[in-house]
């Protein structure tokens, strides 16, 4: 399997992912440098966390219009697997990829620690192997995480089964207590309406080692090779 | 050349976290009276004289504001120039993306 990791100026969690991807699930792992125009023939596409172009504008927004996200644009439209951590979210945003958009946390803080997230939907590659109702804990780090979209379209994303991920407390309920950034209707994450892009604030590379007190987030990595398999394996049986 | 001047806001009713924490700043230094603090952002534009106004609306709703939850205006302008939100089209940063060359950054 392959994935292509982009790098844009201000990305600072790149690193993390493509140590996770190629040292710990031993994937083949590709740079995409934001300048160019492809991703360069990847079965999966990495949009790592930090502050692509200083957050400048809002953040996601600059990095947004960057040449590889036309080509991240065209891979997602043919079915290809996106994941866009915190930063790679608010650009997955920013770019129309994902609907809604990123406010500064009703906190008025920087939150920079572990949440519990309920998986609400398997559809997405990078959640196929998991089960609704199954609770993963991981780091949250961010300042603008408090997800919005006007009711009709929350309404709209519910019932296309978009919503992903909820905050949630230990026991999977979903609770005012739980949202560390007042997002709306507790959402960490979304998909696009076919499944295939998924947008979270959650970090998944930096709890799949036993050492950093969490692998829950190995289990989305984990959950995409086995979704990119079984793709290969029925294409082939179609032809 | 002409200057354009633009102010971008949150929309009314849109989560102002920023405001909020300068009216929390300005009640402890003391401006208690203060009732309510909105923070924007002030974008200026040097274009040619003949510049056509409907690009810089494009400008503005696909980039300088997002729509979802901002709006804009021209300075001097009492009432919001920008458009109601819109979820059907094509994606606001799609095509017009500068030549790789024009980034400089690689």
């Amino acid at each position: 399997m392959r994935f292509g990791v982009v790098i844009f100026p201000g990305s600072n969690c790149d690193r993390d992912c493509i140590h996770v991807l190629g040292s710990v699930l031993r994937q083949d792992v590709v740079e995409l440098w934001h300048g160019k125009a492809t991703v360069d023939g990847v079965d999966c596409v990495v949009l790592p966390g930090g502050f692509a172009y200083g957050d400048y504008l809002r953040a996601g927004a600059i990095a947004a219009t960057a040449p590889v996200i036309n080509a991240v644009r065209e891979f997602a439209t043919s079915g290809g697997a996106v994941i866009g951590i915190c930063n790679g979210f608010q650009i997955l945003l920013e770019a129309g990829l994902l609907p809604g958009a990123m406010l500064r946390n009703d906190v008025l803080q920087f939150r920079c620690r572990d949440v519990r997230m309920r998986v609400e939907s398997t559809r997405t590659p990078f959640t196929s192997g998991l089960r609704v109702g199954q609770v993963l804990r991981m780091p949250i780090a961010h300042g603008e995480g408090n997800f919005y979209a006007p009711a009709p379209m929350l309404d709209a994303m519910e019932q296309a089964g978009q919503i992903v991920f909820r905050y949630c407390d230990a026991a999977g309920a979903v609770a005012a207590e739980a949202n560390p950034n007042g997002a709306a209707r507790s959402i960490a994450g979304i998909s696009n309406q076919q499944g295939n892009v998924l947008g979270l604030m959650p970090h998944p590379e930096r709890a799949s080692e036993a050492i950093l007190g969490s692998t829950h987030g190995r289990l989305l990595f984990q959950s995409a090779i086995g979704w990119i398999e079984g793709r290969r394996s029925s294409v082939v049986a179609v032809r | 050349m002409a200057t354009v001047r633009i102010i971008v806001t949150l929309k009314q009713g849109v989560l102002d976290a920023q405001g909020q924490a300068v009216r929390q700043g300005l009640r402890a230094l003391g401006y208690g009276a203060v009732h309510d603090v909105k923070v924007g952002r002030y974008v200026e534009l040097t274009v040619p004289d003949t510049y056509p106004p409907e690009e810089i609306r494009e400008l503005c709703d696909r980039l300088l504001a997002n729509p979802l939850i901002e709006e804009w205006r021209l300075e001097g302008a009492s009432e919001p120039a920008s458009k109601r939100a819109s979820h059907s089209g094509r994606p606001r940063s799609e095509a017009r993306s500068p030549k790789p060359e024009a980034w400089g950054l690689h």
